[in-house]
């Protein structure tokens, strides 16, 4: 069968103002008829303009320099404009990342698609609207009359990605492009679009490529994956060859940068070092080699070509990594050197450093721009308890919406309880005066998840590691000043870093930079609201290790905040599961990741993609149904029985009290439990603890 | 189809290599760092029209205050043998009714624009972002009930209200600066105000109060500096902003008196002799001038604009 689409030796170019970017350099792929190819890689490394190009939708200055994209054998890259606009929702469907920005606001939904259909098919306006409802309806809106009649807001950011689909499939596309289709969403959400991409394809016959970041993702649905670096595709294979027998070493390493494999052998994350090159003047030979632990000076020089050993397995490499190459010894030192770790010890480690009683905060919800009247309350946090001891992690995760960054910012003190206290060293830090609170605030920093936002623009980054000591009167200026190179040095950071300004660094150092900030006051307790989640993988592992090394040098205590459950599972000693405001489930990470209790938690570890296409294709389990319910007006009883596969009756009538489980201080507050408890109903307060 | 480009981690905002190329591949971090002002020069000097803008604004100052030293015609007194004269070696852009040299007018009109013009923008834009910024940082009613007065000031029209006022007194320089001054306020006044509300909620002043600082520090350390930008382009839109409204008063006939004029007042004397024809020096020179250095402050303004966009600034 002739392939679908064939690209080949495609060069796209970008003109900016310091030159031209090279943003794709000679990438060819084929995909056949009803095959998903998944496209990887890091973000900058031309995946997303590899699938503009095929739509003819490059940004301003971006155009095609050489190369083909044949679609049924017809060149794309010759089109007219006009041409192109008959191909582009006709012939190739696309799914972007954020679904609200591509919606217009001011259609209704049924209305926007009708005019997707009535652009490419020669319609009536009933027929077009009858089609929407149709394609609606196959992706699983329900009562899809009433609500074609709705504007993109009134859907949830879950819905919202299924109108998208159901858009790009209104004309039966025979190609379907989805860049990131779920990064904007939570994980539960995310398994279900897969799922309904994937079952889209298999009952339309569309050929699907799917762009992505996350490996995970295209373990489980992806055929074949193209793994790109710096512009170019670095291996193409299928699935199962590459998640087991990566040749390339930059796809080892990404495999190796992965915290959830990480978290099960207990080792050290490997992190890539270093940055992608820039691609407006490309480094000669290969484009890796500058990060590459295998590299030899041939590297440096010749570019190596995409060539494959076994047919249908191509990477570009000189020295490819495997059983078959090199020595395996030599090859490994580099990454194993992390010494076993022995469990920090030092004075009042053990001790309860934290703990949140009680702990409940409502937003009011008011009406009208001068009198706002209050017209109900939205339960952001409610009645939470747990303990945090000193020198271990707390990982809270849940999904968006759940309370977990509300309780970040009580304990840091940005916002104030409604109810409940937050004992820090059995003071509680609510009843503190203003200036013992100001004094408090050494004790406790904030480790933010935008480090661009959280770093004023405008001042030097030694301007803005001193200023907590200056607030807190901390030291003379020279000794302050020492301080911050002190500090630079141990985050990984050059002394003449302390000049520069915030947008000089990349968003991994100003990942570090951040940190350092929240070092500066040598705090006990550091509060890590999603720190890594804006990073790459590799990047992400240099953040990480980074947290966990000085973590053990400092003694610090960590709150850690993050709805990626493996990095949870990587830093965390313990893990608070939230839902709606609650706290569902506590207890040791690898206990509650090994053996959940709460179904909701087992059904968030089932939705979590893995990077391993044979764990991903067994899953049986549909995760997590439906969507999380308004907190405004949360579901009586136990929160989470509207999405439970096993709720009944009393779910909604009794909320369940914390029971504790096998396991040191495993508590979860369900009626129906997946573990047998082994104890009655413990009060809330102490549930937290373990005797 | 609604298939727009769109904000993604890979999206084209972000083809640019993440890594700046100050900072090399293995993190370490090249070259001297260069003060942000010199960068920001860098940004404002690679716009062309804003560098052609400041050369003109330069070239005016210096016709309208260095001018008359050199090029001397006197300005004080009527010279009937004058009247009307065309263009000639003694008169390079002829005279006008009053037999004044039109060159040497242009001067003295343009100090009296200059002066007004940039006096009047910075009263404006000094009292506007103090009123402005108070009213944000405050919020809630004091907020509100300060940003209705200035929505009411803004309802009225203000060529009608300067008129009127022009009337009940003959309004010398000082009293123009006041007058435009007072109707220009409330559009910076707005413009601090929303840029204080939305620098409040940022997170590098939440990790002010983090670290246990005061709400004055967050303000005077991290606000103000990120506003500064913003008032300063509003500034230079004022000046070109405030010669516009000068202009118009002086075609309305409520400028500058005499012996003393400004250029819209000239065009408005020049338009009486428009129609009889040929006195062609008697309003274009006045008007090419008021709109070449008005589009000037403007590019200029534009420019300032990226300059201190500090994303911008060199990478």
């Amino acid at each position: 069968m002739a392939p679908l689409l064939e690209v080949n030796d495609l060069r796209t170019q970008i003109k900016l103002r310091e030159g031209v970017v090279h943003a794709v350099d000679g990438v060819s792929f084929q995909l056949e008829p009803g095959e998903t190819l998944g496209i990887v890689g890091e973000s900058g490394c031309g995946k997303t303009m590899t699938a503009l190009s095929i739509m003819n939708l490059l940004p301003t200055g971006g155009h095609i320099a050489g190369g083909s994209i044949k679609l049924n054998g017809q060149d794309l890259t010759s089109l007219s404009d006009e041409q192109m606009r008959n191909i582009r929702g006709n012939e190739i469907g696309m799914i972007f990342q954020d679904p609200l920005t591509s919606l217009n606001p001011t259609m209704t939904v049924g209305r926007q698609i009708a005019e997707a259909v009535s652009l490419h098919r020669d319609v009536s306006k009933e027929q077009a609207m009858d089609r929407a409802v149709e394609v609606l309806d196959l992706v699983g809106i329900p009562r899809v009359r009433e609500r074609i009649k709705e504007y993109p807001h009134q859907f949830s950011g879950g819905m919202r990605q299924r109108v998208m689909i159901a858009m790009a499939l209104a004309c039966e596309p025979k190609l379907l492009i989805a860049d990131e289709p779920t990064t904007a969403l939570d994980v539960t959400i995310q398994k279900q679009i897969l799922e309904l991409i994937d079952d889209l394809r298999r009952r339309l016959g569309m050929a699907v490529i799917l762009v992505t970041h996350d490996l995970g993702v295209i373990a489980g649905r992806a055929d074949r994956v193209a793994v790109m670096y710096a512009g170019k595709i670095s291996e193409t294979t299928d699935t199962e060859t590459l998640f087991e027998r990566p040749r390339h070493p930059y796809t080892e390493a990404l495999f190796q940068a992965l915290p959830d494999k990480a978290a099960e052998a207990g080792e050290r994350l490997y992190s890539i070092p270093g940055l992608p090159p820039d691609l407006v003047n490309p480094p000669t030979g290969c484009r890796f080699a500058a990060r590459c632990r295998y590299a030899a000076d041939r590297c440096r020089e010749e570019e190596p070509q995409l060539l494959g050993e076994v047919a249908g397995h191509e990477f570009r490499c000189f020295y490819p990594v495997g059983p078959t190459e090199r020595n395996e010894a030599g090859r490994l030192t580099a990454y194993n050197e992390a010494p076993t770790e022995a469990p920090i010890a030092g004075p009042g480690i053990g001790d309860v450093l934290l703990e949140v009683k009680h702990l409940v905060k409502d937003y009011p919800v008011t009406k009208g721009a001068v009198l706002q009247r209050r017209v109900g309350l939205l339960s952001a946090v409610a009645d939470v308890n747990f303990a945090i001891r000193s020198g271990e992690t707390f990982g809270l995760v849940g999904e968006s919406g759940c309370g977990k960054s509300t309780i970040g910012k009580l304990v840091v003190g940005l916002e104030k309880p409604s109810g409940g206290s937050i004992d820090f060293e059995g003071k509680d830090l609510g009843k503190s005066t203003a200036r013992e609170y100001r004094r408090e605030r050494r004790n406790i920093q904030l480790m933010f998840q935008d480090s661009y936002a959280s770093l004023d623009p405008r001042m030097r980054a030694g301007t803005l590691l001193r200023e907590p000591l200056v607030i807190q009167h901390i030291g003379s200026k020279k000794a302050q000043l020492k301080r911050v190179d002190e500090m630079l040095d141990r985050v990984g950071l050059p002394r003449s870093a302390a000049d520069r300004y915030p947008h000089e660094f990349s968003g991994g150092q100003r990942q570090r930079l951040g940190f350092a900030r929240a070092l500066m006051l040598q705090p006990e307790l550091i509060v890590a609201d999603e720190p890594v989640s804006a990073l790459d993988v590799s990047i992400q592992a240099q953040v990480l290790n980074m947290m966990k090394s000085l973590q053990r040098e400092f003694g610090l205590t960590y709150l850690f905040i993050s709805h990626d459950l493996g990095v949870v599972r990587y830093l965390s000693d313990k893990i608070g599961v939230m839902y709606l405001g609650k706290l569902v489930e506590v207890g040791p990470a690898e206990e509650v990741y090994l053996r959940p209790a709460h179904p909701y938690t087992k059904g968030l570890l089932d939705s979590a993609p893995v990077a391993d296409p044979e764990t991903e294709k067994a899953k049986v389990s549909e995760g997590v149904r439906g969507e999380l319910p308004s907190a405004i007006h949360p579901p009586s009883g136990c929160r989470f029985r509207t999405r439970c596969p096993l709720a009944q009756a009393i779910c909604a009538e009794v909320e369940p009290p914390m029971r504790r489980f096998p396991g040191e201080g495993h508590l979860a507050a369900c009626h129906f439990p997946l573990q047998t408890p082994v104890g009655d109903a413990v009060a809330p307060a102490s549930s937290a603890l373990p005797d | 189809m609604a298939m727009m480009p769109h904000a993604d981690p890979a999206g084209p905002g972000t083809v640019i290599p993440e890594a700046p190329p100050a900072v090399s591949a293995a993190g370490q971090i090249q070259a001297k760092p260069r003060s942000m002002f010199r960068r920001g020069w860098e940004v404002f000097a690679e716009n062309k029209l804003a560098l052609a803008g400041l050369g003109f604004v330069i070239f005016v100052v210096l016709f309208c205050f260095v001018g008359p030293h050199i090029y001397s015609t006197p300005q004080a007194t009527v010279q009937t043998q004058d009247y009307l004269c065309h263009p000639s070696g003694a008169h390079l852009l002829g005279c006008d009714e009053l037999g004044y040299d039109i060159v040497g007018r242009l001067m003295v009109g343009g100090q009296n624009d200059i002066e007004v013009g940039l006096a009047a923008a910075f009263i404006a834009c000094l009292f506007g972002s103090i009123y402005g910024a108070v009213s944000g940082f405050i919020g809630g009613t004091v907020d509100a009930f300060m940003m209705r007065i200035v929505d009411a000031i803004l309802s009225i029209p203000f060529v009608f209200v300067l008129v009127v006022l022009a009337r009940l007194f003959h309004p010398g320089t000082v009293e123009l600066i006041g007058l435009i001054a007072v109707t220009y306020w409330p559009a910076p006044a707005r413009l601090v105000r929303g840029e204080t509300l939305t620098l409040r909620t940022r997170e590098y002043v939440a990790a002010v109060k983090v670290a246990g600082g005061r709400n004055s520090r967050a303000v005077l350390r991290h606000v103000m500096p990120n506003a500064v930008g913003t008032i300063i382009v509003q500034a230079t839109f004022a000046v070109a902003d405030s010669i516009v409204i000068l202009s118009s008063l002086g075609f309305l006939g409520f400028g500058i008196q005499l012996p003393s004029t400004d250029w819209g007042s000239m065009l408005s004397s020049g338009l009486n002799f428009i129609q009889q024809g040929g006195y062609w020096w008697l309003i274009y020179p006045a008007g090419l001038l008021i709109i070449a250095t008005v589009v000037s402050f403007n590019f200029i303004g534009d420019a300032l604009r990226d300059a201190f966009e500090t994303r911008l600034q060199r990478r």
